[in-house]
């Protein structure tokens, strides 16, 4: 097991390093940081200035070593704006955005299965048709609309939850229930696929033979096999939260990483865009390698 | 009168499928007691599963439905009980295990884990069903039982797969035991293995046991009595002895005759110049040899046949002599010219005269062509062979002399039989006029009827064309009645190797004895005389 994890992660960290160099020479081929920064009336002793400040005048290849000898030490450099170190700028963002994707996910994975698995069990059924329906609009209805409906109805008609910020609780339910939606009708419908094919297998006929009941013969027997395209598919959508979910960020005015990045990319605040996408990446590039785990855990034959 | 342990009674069960109902089984009526072993002996399509799955309520319905009949087991009805009761029947007083145990068994759990949830699922302690379940892989005859209960299924072989099934199923002591096709999957040795292990436990415990099965050999070594069944239907009934040397229904005697291994053998000629000359062919899979030096020599129209059980190394040497897969050593010489060294190139020119037809050809046949395109595909790719405007004449040709008729060239796979398909695979392999076919196991999943009609094609295509044929098997009878040479081979290497006379009537080595021993005949008595003789020589 121990061996998996060090392979696994060491292939990740191949990843990593090509990442760094992208996002490295992605930002240099987008133009002159200087002209970019500086408002259009600069005069060129300022643009001189400001190279001078951020070393933008070495050569590039200079520029770079510099800049992974930075990224090895944590030091991504200032925020532009907010004159704090940028990397602290987008990790007090990304908890807040953590927070968001971890809370939601587990309430779309839990639901979800549930759902999944009692619709397959009776496929066809009535709670079958029900489930497919809504997943399908789940899937299907856009979050900014969503997000807009969901403001009018609960916090401007019925005024039973804050409209955006933070600051209690009441403020996370309708970010994570507008976030929860599309996930929650996705997954239902890959737990739901996968389980009926898995409540037809062999070995849960042998199950019945010995006697099982119904719960254990789905939750138990069914559904750890059947979990594999379902890990898949949850790692997905969790890697598209933990980008940021920018537009119910925007509009629930949520301080996570989406909507930062988009306020620095506005404000040409490189470092910050730069060090969230650093960021961003290396929780996504953890977050498959425990989904590479899950796998080996729920299926002995990957471990082998 | 008392009760049978189990008694079906008039017993009818529908399917609803897209193309209408099926009668999968029409009143239909037999009875067990304990101790005694009854066979449904049947071909595919014959129901003969359904009945059993139906007394062990696995029939899904929809889309089954049990339009008549009772299932009695001492007397109370099964089909009336409460599902609860119903439930707590099947483990507890009837138990089942099925043909195939890897797909049976649940991957993702210890073999451990699997036996005592048979137990604690009726309620037992979890510490008891711990310490029954390694006395029940004891039992079974499991090497290291303490360390087999930690492993998964994926890390044992097929006939440790079946014992830990058996060990599953008779956990609690069941008064009723079901064996879907339990052995055949299996190899003839540990088919043996098995079936003595049955017997052995069922003396033991006096449990029924309901065997169901497509093979005479099976009825022959483990049942008292036998049913036959036909398209639904049970056609006779009766004690293996009675029903085997007097059948009176005429389904039962074509059954019986077409069981192989009776025929006169063939007797080769002098050994003409050999087409294929295979010398020292080794290959190895990492640390395992699968292939530790083989040679032979095949002329044309001869027919060799490999036999040996799974791991001998017989199917990865097909592969070799078909560049499927590519040796570590060795020379194969066809016509003179060494396969193993061809370029692609030349490699693509003489494909065209080594033709293989695998074991399923469920699988082998492109399910989205029809048997038209699938025939002519091979002049598509080998143009040279006859012009497109011949090509319909060509493919109907070939399919009567399949034994199919000429207008089911517009048909897709799906719509025939496992016989027929295997004989567009036959026809498929014919279209390039080769001159030597491999048949890794082609007539292995076929019924016995079946069998004895594509081995008698195959027969006729090697006297009439001149074919020569490498016969890949573990079925000794069919290797009987088709081969000129026979190759016996274990563990990557060849045990011994003679004519078909020679290997079959005074084999030289002690496997090969060992192989016949294991190998069922269909007759009781000869069967009861060869236990008598296993059972002397283990004494």
């Amino acid at each position: 097991m121990l061996s998996f994890i060090r392979k696994r992660s060491l292939s990740s960290l191949i990843s990593l390093i090509g990442l760094v160099v992208l996002v490295f020479f992605l930002s240099r081929l987008t133009g002159d940081p200087a002209a970019l920064f500086l408002p259009v009336e600069a005069s060129a002793e300022m643009k001189q200035q400001f190279r001078e400040l951020h070393g933008l005048n070495d050569p590039l290849l200079v520029q770079f070593g510099r800049y992974v000898g930075n990224v090895v030490t944590g030091d991504l450099g200032e925020s532009l704006r907010k004159a704090r170190p940028a990397l602290g700028v987008v990790l007090e963002a990304f908890t807040w955005t953590l927070w968001l994707a971890a809370i939601t996910m587990s309430l779309v994975t839990v639901c979800a299965i549930v759902v999944g698995s009692l619709a397959a069990f009776r496929s066809g059924g009535f709670f079958d048709r029900f489930s497919s329906m809504i997943s399908l609009i789940g899937a299907s209805v856009p979050d900014f609309w969503l997000a807009i409906v969901a403001i009018v109805v609960f916090s401007i008609q019925l005024a039973w939850l804050p409209t955006s910020g933070t600051g209690s609780v009441l403020h996370w339910i309708l970010p994570i229930g507008v976030l929860f939606v599309r996930p929650f009708g996705i997954i239902v419908q890959v737990v739901r696929g996968s389980m009926i094919g898995a409540l037809s297998s062999a070995y849960v006929k042998t199950a019945r033979a010995k006697g099982v009941k119904a719960g254990p013969i789905i939750f138990v027997h069914a559904l750890r096999n059947a979990m594999l395209p379902v890990v898949t598919v949850l790692g997905d959508q969790a890697a598209s939260l933990l980008n940021g979910a920018v537009i119910v960020e925007t509009i629930f005015g949520f301080p996570g990483v989406g909507k930062l990045m988009i306020d620095s990319i506005l404000q040409r605040d490189f470092n910050v865009v730069l060090a969230a996408i650093l960021v961003t990446a290396i929780a996504i590039f953890l977050m498959n390698v425990l989904i590479d785990l899950a796998y080996a855990l729920l299926d002995p034959r990957i471990r082998h | 009168m008392a009760d049978h342990l189990l008694e079906v009674r008039n017993l009818s069960v529908d399917f609803f499928t897209a193309a209408g109902v099926v009668n999968a089984v029409r009143g239909i009526s037999y009875h067990l007691d304990r101790g005694e072993t009854l066979a449904i002996l049947g071909e595919s399509g014959s129901g003969k599963s359904v009945s059993s799955a139906a007394i062990m309520n696995l029939i899904d319905m929809p889309p089954g439905r049990i339009s008549s009949g009772e299932i009695l087991l001492e007397g109370r009805d099964l089909l009336t009980m409460a599902a609860d009761e119903r439930r707590e029947v099947n483990g507890r007083r009837i138990a089942m295990i099925f043909q195939d145990p890897l797909s049976h068994l649940n991957p993702v759990y210890t073999v451990g884990w699997q036996i005592r949830e048979a137990m604690t699922t009726h309620g037992m302690a979890q510490a008891q069903a711990e310490a029954e379940a390694l006395r029940l892989l004891g039992r079974v005859g499991l090497p290291e039982p303490e360390n087999a209960m930690g492993k998964y299924p994926h890390e044992f072989s097929g006939g440790q797969r079946q014992r830990v099934m058996i060990a599953m199923a008779l956990a609690l002591r069941p008064d009723l035991l079901i064996a879907d096709e339990p052995t055949t999957a299996l190899d003839v040795t540990v088919q043996a293995e098995v079936l003595g292990l049955l017997k052995e436990l069922q003396r033991e415990t006096g449990m029924g046991v309901l065997i169901i099965t497509h093979d005479l050999g099976v009825v022959a070594e483990i049942a008292d009595r036998v049913v036959v069944m036909e398209k639904g239907v049970l056609v006779e009934s009766g004690s293996v002895r009675d029903v085997y040397k007097n059948p009176t229904h005429p389904y039962t005697r074509k059954l019986i005759a077409a069981a192989p291994g009776k025929g006169d053998m063939h007797r080769p000629v002098e050994k003409a110049e050999p087409l294929l000359v295979v010398r020292d062919v080794r290959k190895r899979f990492g640390a395992f040899e699968a292939l530790k030096g083989v040679s032979f020599d095949l002329a044309a129209g001869e027919t060799l046949a490999i036999v040996g059980e799974s791991g001998s190394g017989k199917s990865t040497l097909a592969r070799m002599l078909l560049r499927l897969d590519e040796p570590d050593a060795g020379t194969a010489h066809w016509k003179g010219r060494d396969l193993f060294k061809l370029s692609p190139a030349e490699l693509y020119k003489l494909r065209r005269e080594l033709q293989m037809v695998f074991q399923d050809p469920t699988q082998s046949l492109n399910p989205r062509m029809t048997v038209y395109q699938l025939i002519s595909e091979a002049w598509a790719i080998h143009p040279d062979i006859l012009p497109k405007a011949k090509w319909r004449e060509r493919v109907a040709e070939l399919l009567v002399q399949v034994g199919l008729s000429a207008d089911l060239m517009g048909r897709y796979p799906h719509q025939f039989s496992g016989g027929q398909r295997q004989r567009i695979a036959i026809a498929r392999a014919l279209a390039l006029e080769p001159r030597l076919i491999v048949c890794d196991e082609a007539v292995s999943a076929l019924d016995v009827s079946v069998q004895a009609q594509v081995i008698r094609l195959l027969d006729q295509l090697r006297r009439d064309m001149g074919i020569s044929f490498i016969f890949i098997a573990h079925d000794l009878p069919v290797v009987r009645d088709f081969a000129d040479y026979v190759m016996v081979m274990r563990k990557g290497e060849v045990v011994e190797m003679g004519t078909v006379t020679q290997v079959f009537d005074t084999p030289r080595e002690a496997y090969t004895r060992a192989l016949f021993a294991a190998s069922l005949d269909p007759d009781p008595d000869v069967q009861a005389a060869h236990r008598a003789a296993r059972l002397e020589r283990a004494s």
